[in-house]
């Protein structure tokens, strides 16, 4: 690669002598398309059986995974890419980022389906149920979540590793990007607290 | 970095993604119980009037690199439809039938529509 990556700082770093290698990788990593369809026939299967611990399970594993992987990309790993030596960066960029356009839309629709199921077999979602305006505030912030998600923490994703992709890597985009990226991550995971608060509450009573 | 002017399709794109998704919680708030349609009517109308003006200021852009946009956006759009279809399913598989489910179902669409608007224009404009 003949181009240095920018830092998230801001700082551009120049190009070293001996350019970083950026290991081969695909965008949406094929062999993962398998287990993202046997997670969503085992999300159909659960959503029509309507059985409680089917719900609650499909429920509660993809909203841990959601919740804790927002936590951590935001509060942990992003602050840490932010200050990997340029090699190290593209390295775990293209190994991490990849995973990421999989596995994050499959538990956000495996977490809202299943969750919505779960919210009619048990009654919170309707507006005599005294837990409904939780479930409700859990509606807004996952809204709040998506619009941040979708508007750019996921086209940033996508559009690091396209540039990665290319013979000559512009890292002043790759800077600007992964810059939306760590802190549209952070946004979320500061929102996935409020997540916490509401379920831990919704799952008392 | 020099950039060319382009239109400010990433915000609009969220705009018009949060009308949808008010849209959505405002339905889905109220099912499986009866619901005034017409504030998700008025939401929905205005994401999708939104969603057009966006395309229409970015069609205007000469020298956009379309190749790369629907290159990323048509297996976008194909991820998205399929999660769409995963939320109707769920609110299909429930009875919701009639106005809540044309409204939601069309949410679901511009919802679908708008993501890999928004990753598609993200992706081709460093191209």
């Amino acid at each position: 690669m003949a181009h240095a990556i920018a830092s998230p700082s801001g700082a551009i770093e120049n190009a070293a002598p001996a350019a970083p290698e950026r290991p081969d990788f695909q965008i949406v990593p094929r062999a993962g398309l398998p287990i993202v369809a046997v997670v969503l026939a085992l999300l159909i299967a659960g959503i029509a059986s309507d059985k409680l611990w089917p719900l609650e399970f499909l429920h509660v594993v993809g909203g841990a995974a959601w919740t804790v992987i927002d936590l951590f990309l935001g509060f942990v790993l992003g602050p840490i890419m932010g200050k990997l030596s340029i090699p190290a960066r593209v390295e775990f960029t293209t190994r991490l980022m990849p995973k990421m356009v999989l596995i994050m839309p499959t538990v956000v629709t495996v977490t809202l389906a299943a969750g919505w199921q779960l919210s009619t077999h048990l009654g919170t979602n309707l507006t005599v149920n005294p837990l409904h305006g939780w479930v409700v505030a859990s509606f807004i912030v996952v809204g709040v979540m998506a619009v941040i998600a979708l508007g750019l923490l996921e086209p940033a994703n996508i559009a690091v590793l396209t540039e990665l992709k290319k013979p000559q890597p512009n890292p002043e985009v790759i800077e600007r990007l992964m810059k939306r990226f760590i802190y549209s991550a952070g946004a979320t995971g500061a929102m996935q607290v409020a997540t916490l608060v509401i379920m831990t509450k919704l799952a008392t009573g | 970095m020099s950039e060319r002017r382009l239109p400010p399709v990433t915000q609009l794109g969220m705009l018009s993604l949060a009308l949808v998704l008010v849209a959505g919680i405002y339905l889905s708030a109220h099912l499986p119980q009866h619901v005034s349609l017409g504030p998700a009517v008025a939401l929905l109308a205005a994401s999708a009037v939104v969603l057009v003006v966006n395309l229409l200021a970015l069609a205007r852009v000469d020298g956009f690199a379309w190749g790369r946009f629907f290159e990323i956006g048509r297996w976008a759009l194909l991820a998205y439809l399929v999660i769409a279809g995963m939320i109707e399913y769920v609110f299909l598989r429930n009875h919701t039938s009639g106005g809540p489910l044309v409204v939601m179902t069309l949410s679901l669409l511009v919802f679908a529509v708008n993501v890999p608007v928004l990753v598609g224009f993200t992706v081709a404009r460093y191209d």
